[in-house]
């Protein structure tokens, strides 16, 4: 009972540890349409993270929360057509080959 | 580049005896030659089957125009590739750049694997240059002592090493990507590379390899131990680099200047080197049983 259980143990341990390239791409492509997905009007401006809404200062210290607005816009306006395109190649590949 | 050139090569080596087949069949008038070409062949035996057009392909270059012809191609083409893939790849990866931080000595690896071990003299001139040597080194040594180890505890496949590797080199991503990340969002103004990132980050294998050796010599028992001590002395080598780097020059003499953006600052170092050790214990805790 005890080999068996230590068994396991190790398994789930190396399971654990197996994170391929494919992983990260994956991980890559979900937080990259996260960020796609909110929505200036309806989301960003309600808390208050619109895009006309943070930057207000223009001295040498933009603060970390006018980065992150700056950051969160400047992905979304980037790779809205790659997005596109990469989802779609997505798809069909995991149509095709599961 | 050079492994693509080689193919290249090799591609153009193996179309020869067909560009051969081809013209023997053009000019079938002159029969000596090929004839006892054949013979040779196959007098030569069953065993000798890929010394045949090695013999077919010493006979063209001497006596076949066109495969003269398709080799003086081939070599143009080859070159015209190598033009190309030069200027490209020195597009996206900066090849001269790369060689600074390759050009080490020696005495320099000593010296600074003797301050990573044991960073806790005073030689600040050493931390200044980021070389690649090291994590490039240490991070196939640590995918070498890895196997070692679970080849030791029978748990060894050879996909097993592409796995650690894989597994390994993502989480250095992770690791890059997250600090370029926390940089970028505290603004700070560094001269800071990406490969200078990756540079420092390759620095906690060296302490994983001694931390696995350890383990393997003299069990848990050594390898908690070394590692502790590897964690302690990267934290403390990463915070003298980075506090160089990324704080300004004011705070690095030592002198505490008390403002938020250089509290936010100490701390983004702190956290940097904090997360050195975590990594480490994350990434051998496994291979030690």
């Amino acid at each position: 009972m005890r080999m068996r259980v230590t068994q396991s143990q190790q398994k789930s341990r190396s399971a654990n540890m197996a994170f391929t390239l494919y992983a990260l791409i994956q991980t890559a492509i979900l937080f990259t349409n996260a960020i796609a997905v909110l929505h200036e009007e309806r989301f960003l401006s309600k808390i208050g993270w619109g895009a006309d809404q943070g930057i207000g200062g223009f001295g040498d210290e933009p603060g970390i929360k006018a980065q992150l607005l700056n950051l969160i816009r400047s992905v979304r306006t980037v790779m809205r057509v790659p997005l596109i395109i990469v989802n779609s190649v997505c798809i069909v590949l995991l149509l095709l080959f599961g | 580049m050079q492994v693509g050139l080689i193919v290249f090569d090799v591609f153009t080596s193996f179309a020869e005896p067909k560009v051969r087949m081809r013209g023997s069949a053009v000019d079938s008038g002159e029969p000596s030659q090929l004839f006892d070409d054949t013979s040779a062949g196959h007098n030569a035996g069953h065993s000798g089957v890929d010394k045949g057009p090695m013999v077919y392909a010493g006979q063209s270059l001497l006596s076949d125009p066109v495969s003269n012809l398709a080799m003086a191609y081939g070599s143009s083409l080859a070159s015209q590739g190598k033009e190309m893939m030069d200027k490209n790849l020195d597009r996206f990866i900066p090849i001269s750049k790369l060689k600074y931080y390759f050009a080490v000595d020696t005495v320099y690896v000593g010296k600074k694997l003797g301050l990573l071990v044991f960073p806790y003299m005073h030689e600040v001139r050493l931390i200044f240059c980021p070389v690649c040597v090291f994590p490039a080194m240490a991070f196939i040594t640590y995918i070498l002592v890895a196997g070692l180890a679970l080849g030791t505890q029978n748990r060894f496949s050879p996909e097993i090493l592409g796995m650690q590797a894989s597994s390994a080199l993502v989480w250095l991503i992770i690791e890059v990507l997250a600090v370029l990340l926390s940089l970028y969002l505290v603004t700070v103004n560094t001269d800071l590379t990406t490969i200078d990132l990756v540079a420092f980050s390759g620095y906690k294998y060296v302490g994983m390899i001694v931390g696995v050796l350890a383990g393997l010599l003299f069990g848990k028992m050594g390898y908690y131990l070394t590692l502790l001590w590897c964690c302690a002395s990267i934290f403390v080598f990463m915070i003298r680099t980075l506090r160089l780097k990324i704080l300004s020059e004011a705070a690095a003499e030592g002198v505490l200047v008390r403002g938020a953006k250089n509290q936010l600052r100490m701390y983004l170092t702190m956290a940097i080197a904090a997360a050195q050790p975590v990594f480490m214990y994350w990434l051998t805790f496994h291979l030690v049983r």
